[in-house]
């Protein structure tokens, strides 16, 4: 039962995976509402492509200096 | 006043055309006109068609397929420079979240986002315009938050774009000011979510020690799990208890004991006797315990924290103020300005409020608000203080008239100059009361705080006792049975019970359209003791009265030419009057159209001259034979308010407005408009009689004094003609008396009573709509259910102290087992979950429960019941 001390700490390594996906949706906002993603899932894929201009906008370390300027990014 | 011939198609050519046109393929609103059809697809006007068109356009049309007609209808296009000021670059950086070179991020508040096409529409925007990039709506906000490109695009651009669609964003004078950022839930999730981490895993490692299973690893299998669980109750403990840290600091720091004392305490000799066993190798402590009721307490505060996106508690005036105003330039200005050289067109200028002066000449349009106190240059006005003091009536002015802020103008434009800088206002003097400087107190007398004041002087010398007991007789379990007593007594059961109970109160009354601005109100709710009511708006439905026509019945002719008439006017009588008789009857062509606002209107249908309006006009045009009372006049010039002298020109009933109609010179009746009671008033005044001292306080004249006397019965006290400044010292009058006042009322005329009461409540017709700063919002079909809404506030804190009590008998059962020295992990984990699952599922259970008690909205609410009946001659 030696094994129990090699598998209690990768338990631990896996669940902080889960933690570490749950810090990540609380900080990039998905707490914040509710509501609208629901809403957003019924709308089909392909009319939701996401625009060039945005892209462009957010590639180039756009999307963390929204995080620092913006208030809900 | 101008003179205007209005031309729609006759009904003569086809009788049934009313009924064949069809609902607007864009809107859904009847097709009153023809003309904008596109295949089979008709539009109400030009503005639906040209939005449909734009959207099909770019490949949009799935809108319509989404939400069949649920674009928003569209006012007038839009002109080319009315956004023009949100270029300027004071205006524009307050309103922008973020903004380089690059790009520029922006928030709107947009109230027309009603349903899923809106959402879709709004995400894909980029289509529309070269430059826009990724927009996201925040539905329950009705916000979108907008990405574009700083060099391409200008915001006034994007407004206009918006606007065009029908998406018009508020922009009112609170957008400059800076806006509280809302990071206070997404730490409590990250707090949460640690907490719960930590608490499931520890708790899984240490059900084996619990029931004995970890002898097969031998000895190190428990310093193992030890280690563990101090590693992973450290950042709890540190980050996710942080909050009671501080909290616990400060109440000693003002040396208050508060429920963050003995909690901060609790968790502080729990980690500490934890560590020291882990550490000596002792135990595994009990951080199972610790971290579940963290864990627990931070539910309890999330639970709590729930706020209402939509509603906003703490508007001011700048909330109701718009953010642009039409400024007319004089030729001087022209000549100097930069405008000089390219010979603008027009004369006027849209400019954002802040840039104002004294001195400005502005033009106000039908249904704007007069943005600071001033001057009539030219346009008879109408002006709609129904806001700011409460009465019901417009008031007519002349050039020359002061007007105060706060006024809605109705019917045509009229030209402006401001005497007061929007700051000097008459409205915004109100502001500077010192109700509106002090934040209302409340966190200190909560009932948890003045429990655990008591309790955690008991604790401690409960702790003290065990200690000093186990000193003299087994000194080496001396400082365990210490550290025992305060952490079996840590108040967790007690920190929840409030959050939980009145968190679920909250929660029951939202889902009754009744929302508190947080679960503490319920408290103060409790101990309401008087309850003042405002008239207008409030016990009165707005515009929702009875209308009745006093004379030889119309006919159907007749009543199809004033329906006619009354489609052309803005004046909020005209409308109701027209409403009344409204049913079947297709519109005329009125040619010759005139109204003079304040008098009345006049117009020629199918070769008939018809004037409506007050009795006074009519018999100065000659028309003999207008039934008035003979007290009328007088009553009106009598019971004018003090701070508006000029007299009404509206003709009056005892109880109400009469529009009179002449047809072709000859008196031909009135129609009778009175105020609308909300139905079920006598018995929300009989459910309050017992336990509340009634008053009412109106901005209105004395006219229905008789009436409201009647539903009030003899004890309660009605004041009349009450400025807002006397509304909010008759509240604080009360309270010196030792009162517990509610204020329920409506305008701004309320806002300094609402703010200064205890417990504010805002009466809206429908919740999107603005109110004054206050703690409740309740809409208009709820008002008679208040005295329902205070006896299950009661309830609820009641239900608090049967909660507190259950943690109490826990407690004694854990104190008594600790000061014997005997606490073991075992027990704690059971006992600690134990107390706080008991109290939580109380607390929300019996919440509920009660709530089922709880009337629903009634479903004659909105219509009313007319108070004044049948008094007209």
């Amino acid at each position: 039962m030696i094994v129990i001390f090699l598998l209690i700490p990768l338990s631990i390594v896996i669940a902080a995976g889960f933690l570490a996906a749950f810090i990540w949706a609380v900080r990039s906002g998905q707490y914040e509402d509710t509501c609208t993603p629901a809403m957003r899932l019924l709308l089909e894929e392909a009319k939701l492509k996401k625009p060039e201009t945005a892209k462009n906008c957010l590639s180039k370390g756009g999307f963390k200096r929204l995080a620092q300027g913006g208030r809900r990014w | 006043m101008s003179v205007v011939d209005f031309e729609t198609e006759s009904p003569a050519q086809n009788p049934r055309v009313a009924e064949l046109r069809p609902d607007c393929f864009h809107c859904g609103v009847h097709c009153r006109a023809t003309g904008f059809t596109r295949g089979e697809k008709s539009f109400c006007c030009q503005g639906c068609l040209t939005v449909f068109e734009l959207l099909t356009e770019n490949g949009l049309a799935d809108y319509y397929q989404l939400n069949a007609s649920a674009g928003v209808r569209i006012n007038g296009p839009a002109k080319a420079d009315q956004f023009k000021f949100l270029d300027e670059p004071t205006v524009r950086e307050r309103l922008v979240d973020f903004r380089d070179a690059r790009i520029t991020r922006v928030t709107f508040h947009i109230p027309a986002i009603h349903c899923i096409a809106c959402v879709w529409l709004l995400e894909n925007l980029f289509r529309l315009k070269p430059g826009l990039g990724q927009s996201q709506v925040n539905f329950p906000r009705k916000e979108v938050a907008l990405a574009f490109d700083t060099v391409k695009v200008k915001l006034s651009e994007v407004v206009a774009l918006l606007t065009s669609l029908g998406y018009e964003p508020e922009l009112k004078l609170s957008a400059l000011e800076a806006r509280p950022r809302g990071g206070g839930a997404r730490r409590l999730w990250m707090q949460l979510g640690l907490a719960g981490f930590a608490f499931g895993n520890i708790m899984l490692f240490s059900i084996c020690a619990y029931l004995g299973l970890d002898t097969f690893a031998g000895p190190g299998f428990q310093k193992m799990v030890g280690a563990i669980s101090l590693l992973l109750a450290l950042p709890v403990v540190t980050y996710g208890a942080l909050d009671y840290w501080r909290a616990a600091w400060m109440s000693l720091r003002q040396r208050l004991l508060n429920i963050d004392v003995p909690i901060a305490a609790g968790i502080a000799a729990i980690f500490a006797q934890s560590v020291y066993e882990v550490v000596s190798g002792r135990g595994a402590g009990y951080f199972d315990s610790l971290t579940g009721l963290i864990f627990f307490l931070l539910a309890g505060r999330l639970f709590q924290q729930k706020t209402y996106d939509r509603l906003a508690f703490d508007r001011d005036y700048k909330s109701f103020f718009p953010l642009a105003i039409t400024r007319k330039i004089g030729r001087a200005d022209l000549l100097v300005g930069q405008d000089a050289r390219q010979r603008v067109p027009t004369n006027e200028e849209t400019i954002s409020l802040a840039q104002l002066a004294v001195g400005d000449r502005l033009l106000i349009r039908n249904g704007e608000l007069i943005p600071a106190d001033a001057r009539l240059v030219s346009g008879p006005a109408l002006i709609d203080y129904s806001f700011v003091t409460g009465e019901s009536e417009p008031v007519a002015k002349k050039a020359e008239d002061y007007l105060y802020a706060g006024g809605r103008q109705m019917g045509g434009v009229i030209e402006l100059e401001t005497v007061k800088a929007v700051s000097q206002s008459y409205l915004t003097s109100l502001w500077n009361q010192d109700a509106f400087r002090k934040g209302k107190t409340g966190a200190l007398n909560t009932l948890t705080n003045k429990y655990s004041q008591r309790f955690t002087k008991l604790v401690i010398v409960m702790a003290l006792g065990a200690a000093a007991f186990w000193a003299v007789v087994n000194p080496a379990i001396s400082l365990k049975a210490f550290a025992a007593v305060l952490i079996v007594a840590c108040p967790c059961a007690l920190a929840l019970a409030a959050p939980f109970a009145l968190g679920t109160g909250q929660r029951v009354l939202a889902r009754r359209n009744v929302f508190l601005k947080n679960p503490g109100v319920l408290e103060t709710l409790a101990r309401v003791d008087a309850v003042v009511f405002d008239k207008t708006g409030t016990l009165t439905a707005a515009g929702a009265g009875a209308v009745r026509f006093h004379g030889a019945a119309l006919g159907e002719t007749e009543a199809t030419w004033l329906y006619s008439m009354t489609r052309h006017s803005t004046h909020p009588l005209a409308v109701r009057v027209g409403e009344s008789i409204a049913g079947g009857h297709f519109p005329e062509p009125v040619r010759s159209f005139l109204e003079t606002p304040g008098y009345g209107m006049e117009g020629s249908v199918a070769g008939h001259e018809i004037w409506m309006g007050s009795a006074a006009w009519l018999e100065a045009r000659g028309v003999v034979g207008c039934r008035r009372r003979g007290d009328e006049v007088q009553t009106i010039s009598a019971s004018q308010p003090k701070h508006l002298e000029t007299p009404h020109v509206v003709s009056y009933g005892e109880t109400g407005s009469v529009v009179h109609v002449a047809i072709d010179g000859k008196y031909r009746g009135g129609f009778a408009l009175t105020s609308a009671l909300r139905s079920e008033m006598d018995q929300l005044i009989a459910g309050l009689a017992g336990d509340c001292e009634v008053a009412l306080l109106s901005g209105d004249n004395e006219k229905e004094r008789g009436r409201f006397a009647a539903l009030f019965g003899p004890g309660a006290r009605l004041l009349f003609n009450q400025s807002p400044l006397d509304k909010l010292n008759f509240i604080k009058r009360q309270q010196v008396a030792g009162k517990t006042v509610m204020m329920v009322g409506d305008g701004l005329n309320d806002a300094g009573a609402l703010k200064q009461s205890d417990v504010g409540v805002a009466v809206v017709e429908n919740v999107s709509a603005f109110s004054p700063a206050s703690d409740v919002i309740l809409t208009a079909g709820m008002v008679v259910r208040v005295a329902e809404v205070l006896r299950y506030a009661r309830q609820s804190v009641r239900v608090v102290r049967w909660s507190f009590l259950i943690s109490a008998v826990y407690n004694a059962v854990g104190v008594t087992i600790a000061a014997s020295g005997k606490l073991s992990p075992v027990v704690c984990a059971i006992l600690m979950p134990l107390s706080s699952v008991t109290v939580v599922a109380f607390a929300c259970g019996a919440t509920t429960w009660l709530g089922r008690g709880l009337g629903g909205v009634p479903s004659r609410a909105r219509l009313g019941v007319p108070i004044a009946a049948e008094v007209w001659p």
